[in-house]
């Protein structure tokens, strides 16, 4: 263990000396042990394991009725259950990856362990709402399993009415919990953003934060303006299936498609709640790994609160078939094509991150690398289905289901078993087996290509989502999707397995990246009130690996 | 050329004048995504190499890009994008805008079935016959929840909305039968809502078109010769059994003893059924009728309450009709087996 080799870096911070008495300073870790210590603990760190903890087993939930699907698929009738329960399944599995996995993964996890280290604060600037949005998302969490394992609803995450005030089955709990859910995502939203302005150590301006830190800005801002409309879309749904209020009933003067535009101005922006941490994740990971400040840091700064504010005019891209008017398709499809622009200023300067760098192909670099191809094809397709003519046959086929997949889920979970790997060490003080954690990367981005590229394939030949049996026709490439899965989640086996195996026997290290991330400037795993001595000032930018001996007026353009 | 692209791509046969505006953008827009991932890619690979690490804690130079080289990453993209988007709106505007020779076909969508008619012509139910080379405009319109009417061979796609019409029209070039699919979850049978279109050439058309018409001038005479007011039990069941084919019962029920979403019609009538909710019930005309009008009333243990209600939809004699027809299939030895697949074949 070498922490004052390691973080001898340029300009070095202030109490940072203190490393060197670990023994005398505990961790967050072993700083309390009793369980009320932990559960009512108001340390954003030990939040951020607690989340940890309750997501890993949402995602756990969503991958087995997500492996469930794609059995049931193998053949075209009916495989392992009847029609009904599929149709529960692949509710339960969107709405569990969806609300309870996709959306606070990376700001529940990794922004509430991060965001204070990066900015230099003792702690975000509301511990206690903290911990109290930690809890409205596990209440939120409660009523939704209780009412999926009461009944059960099969209306899919989506939720369109008219069929969601009409069907049997329960949808209320369901929806009332991923109501609750919201004002989880809306209070870490304002507690980020409010430790953004106010919070940032002396030394780190606007143009100084680590990138993670603007996505996650940009992402809050999202959550606290979008999030509310879906709430309360969500409970006049609810009203309507319980009392029949017409709403959305056409034989009262509703309008089924109201539902369609108030629920995609949520979802719409919510993939970017989504997708932009999982962009900052890389942006920090791509600097570390090359060495290398990020080329365009302006650019990729701008560009995540241009992905958020542009991701609010797009909604109208899911409607092209929907019976709106040619001219708002022509809006919504011009709009959309911005955010591709947006997306793809950032790819490009991750790529130009690594001209001239000095690359190490670790575990977090392999996910990068998947998480490139993921982007770039998961975004491109995206723009074919924002070209209105094209998304007339692709809408609400595999090709859609496909393209998200890549987007939304194959790049976050990139960024977030990146981020996994990268701050195991920052968060445990621990290190897994490389071996083991490049294998299994390439089994996951294996698996993951052989799932959903037969998929674009099956929207292409014209197979609809959500179908519980296919004509025959289509067999192969559902088989093949399958075999895929079974790849994807042989490779998450391996990785539960070796980092329960890190967590327990792993070899002690401070900063095994030498990386010079803001976060690193502290001991790992932290102390509870994240730095030793007085607070750290932050002479450099961030992402700076520039020997600082040539630093003077050195800047080589491109 | 373009039908190996099609094969390598998967896209079922091309069929409609949409279909060939939109493959042709289609090979645009994946052959440059194809172009750009694999530039991307590799690029990065090469760079991931020439730039490797040397030394644990190697300073690297401070390099920044100038404003011509964002300005090119900004660029580049947003000119092929609005590129795609002008092609996609002009083809989308057609798609949008019927021709005005253009022949009408009413599309109704309902759980779980696509019923057609024509303004000058005859009803079907899942079948829909159009000539070839001739415009078709289609208004759609649904009676319960949102579905859509999607053609993989023609490219065309619209929703089906309840208390709205919309509309969507196509042009097909070559006779054939063409699979119909329902795109937008409408529960339970979503994935059995299927219908076809049989494309036939003008002539064919025209003399199926006087063949329906036919039918229809013989049924009425029929009526009319039929003095007497109560029609006899044979002639009820005969119009039942037609009825359970167009009112669509049939997508539930089997009359062959193979279990289905509902219950058999075959020895069903006087048969006693364990109810949901532990009671026995014996079928006779009284409960047919009101499984009919009230589906949710009483249900057969170990179904769903899927059923939609035909209050309003039937009149009087037809649902006696049904029960009449019904009643003739009473058998004594009833097959409880599971249900052997969907009761669709699919199209070669």
């Amino acid at each position: 263990m070498t922490p004052s080799s390691s973080i001898a870096a340029p300009g070095a911070v202030p109490g940072h000396e203190a490393h060197d008495d670990h023994g005398h300073h505990p961790s967050y870790l072993t700083d309390g042990t009793t369980v009320k210590s932990w559960l009512l603990t108001v340390d954003h760190k030990r939040i951020g394991i607690m989340y940890m903890a309750w997501i890993l087993l949402f995602f756990l939930v969503g991958g087995i009725f997500a492996l469930l699907i794609r059995i049931e698929l193998l053949t075209p009738g009916p495989t392992i259950m009847d029609a009904m329960t599929y149709n529960r399944v692949f509710t339960l599995h969107g709405v569990v990856m969806i609300f309870l996995f996709m959306i606070p993964a990376i700001p529940g996890i990794f922004g509430n362990f991060m965001l204070p280290l990066m900015l230099g604060a003792k702690d975000v600037a509301f511990p206690r709402l903290n911990l109290l949005s930690l809890y409205v998302y596990l209440a939120g969490a409660a009523f939704a399993i209780w009412g999926m394992l009461n009944g059960g609803l099969d209306t899919g995450w989506t939720f369109y009415t008219p069929y969601s005030a009409h069907t049997t089955t329960t949808v209320a709990p369901v929806l009332f919990g991923a109501f609750i859910i919201g004002f989880s995502s809306i209070l870490t939203g304002m507690n980020f953003i409010v430790t953004t302005h106010t919070m940032r150590a002396p030394g780190i301006t606007w143009f100084k934060m680590p990138l993670m830190v603007w996505a996650l800005y940009a992402t809050s801002c999202i959550q606290v303006l979008a999030t509310p409309v879906i709430g309360l879309l969500l409970l006049l749904v609810t009203a309507e299936n319980l009392f029949s209020l017409g709403m959305f009933d056409v034989a009262r003067g509703g309008d089924p498609v109201l539902f369609q535009h108030l629920f995609w101005f949520y979802s719409h922006p919510a993939v970017y709640i989504m997708v932009l941490p999982a962009f900052g994740v890389m942006s920090e990971i791509v600097s570390a790994f090359s060495r290398k400040n990020i080329f365009g840091y302006r650019a990729v700064a701008y560009s995540s609160v241009g992905i958020a504010f542009v991701g609010f005019f797009a909604w109208g891209h899911h409607m092209f078939v929907s019976g709106q008017s040619t001219f708002n398709a022509g809006v919504f499809g011009v709009l959309s094509m911005l955010v591709g622009v947006f997306t793809a200023i950032k790819v490009f300067n991750w790529v130009g991150t690594v001209y001239k760098g000095a690359v190490e192909f670790t575990t977090p670099f392999a996910y990068f690398c998947g998480f490139l191809f993921f982007t770039v094809f998961g975004g491109m397709t995206g723009i074919a289905v924002a070209t209105v003519s094209l998304d007339v046959p692709w809408h609400d086929t595999y090709f859609v289901v496909a393209h998200f997949h890549f987007i939304m889920v194959g790049a976050t979970i990139m960024a977030f078993l990146a981020a996994l790997h990268y701050w195991f060490p920052k968060m445990f003080g621990k290190m897994y087996h490389e071996g083991w954690g490049l294998v299994s990367a390439a089994l996951i981005i294996l698996g993951f290509n052989a799932t959903f590229i037969p998929q674009f394939l099956l929207g292409n030949a014209g197979m609809p989502r959500r179908y519980y049996e296919y004509p025959e026709r289509f067999q192969a490439l559902n088989v093949a999707s399958t075999a895929g899965a079974s790849l994807l989640a042989f490779g998450f086996v391996i990785i539960a397995i070796y980092l329960t195996y890190a967590l327990i026997y792993g070899k002690r290290v401070d900063n095994p990246w030498n990386s010079k991330g803001y976060e690193w400037l502290t001991m790992s795993p932290p102390p509870t009130h994240n730095f030793i001595g007085p607070q750290p000032t932050y002479p450099e930018e961030p992402h700076f690996y520039v020997d600082p001996k040539k630093a003077e007026g050195e800047v080589s353009d491109v | 050329m373009s039908d190996l692209a099609n094969q390598f791509l998967f896209l079922p046969e091309r069929a409609s004048t949409f279909a060939e505006r939109v493959d042709f953008l289609h090979y645009f827009v994946v052959g440059t995504t194809m172009v750009m991932s694999a530039g991307v890619g590799l690029a990065a690979l090469f760079m991931f190499f020439r730039y490797r690490r040397r030394e644990a804690h190697q300073h690297t130079e401070y390099v920044v890009p100038d404003l011509k080289t964002e300005f090119l990453f900004v660029s580049v993209p947003l000119v092929f994008f609005l590129a795609w988007f002008a092609i996609g709106f002009r083809d989308f505007t057609w798609f949008t805008t019927p021709p005005k020779d253009s022949m009408d076909v009413y599309v109704m969508g309902k759980q779980w079935m696509w019923k057609f008619s024509y303004p000058e012509g005859p009803n079907g139910v899942n079948v829909l016959h159009v000539p070839a080379n001739r415009p078709v405009r289609l208004l759609i319109t649904s009676r319960d929840v949102i579905h859509s009417f999607f053609v993989p061979s023609f490219r065309i796609k619209m929703d089906a909305l309840p208390g709205r019409y919309t509309q969507a029209w196509f042009e097909a070039t070559k006779p054939g039968t063409y699979q119909v699919l329902c795109t937008e979850y409408c529960g339970l049978s979503h994935s059995k809502m299927l219908a076809e279109v049989v494309v036939l050439s003008p002539e064919d058309y025209e003399s199926w078109l006087k063949e329906q018409q036919r039918g229809r001038l013989q049924d009425r005479q029929d009526a009319l010769a039929d003095t007497s007011l109560v029609p006899s039990v044979a002639r009820m069941a005969e119009q039942g059994q037609k009825l359970v084919g167009t009112q669509g019962c049939l997508k539930c029920h089997s009359v062959d003893g193979s279990r289905h979403i509902g219950p058999t019609f075959l020895g069903l009538f006087e048969r006693e059924e364990k109810l949901d909710d532990g009671q026995t019930i014996r079928v006779d005309e009284a409960y047919i009728t009101q499984s009919m009008m009230d589906p949710g009333a009483h249900i057969v243990a170990g179904y769903q309450n899927v059923m939609p209600t035909y209050q309003g939809k039937l009149q009087g004699p037809e649902s006696a009709a049904i029960v009449e027809y019904i009643k003739t299939l009473r058998t004594a030895n009833v097959r409880e087996t599971a249900s052997e697949g969907p009761a669709y074949d699919p199209i070669q």
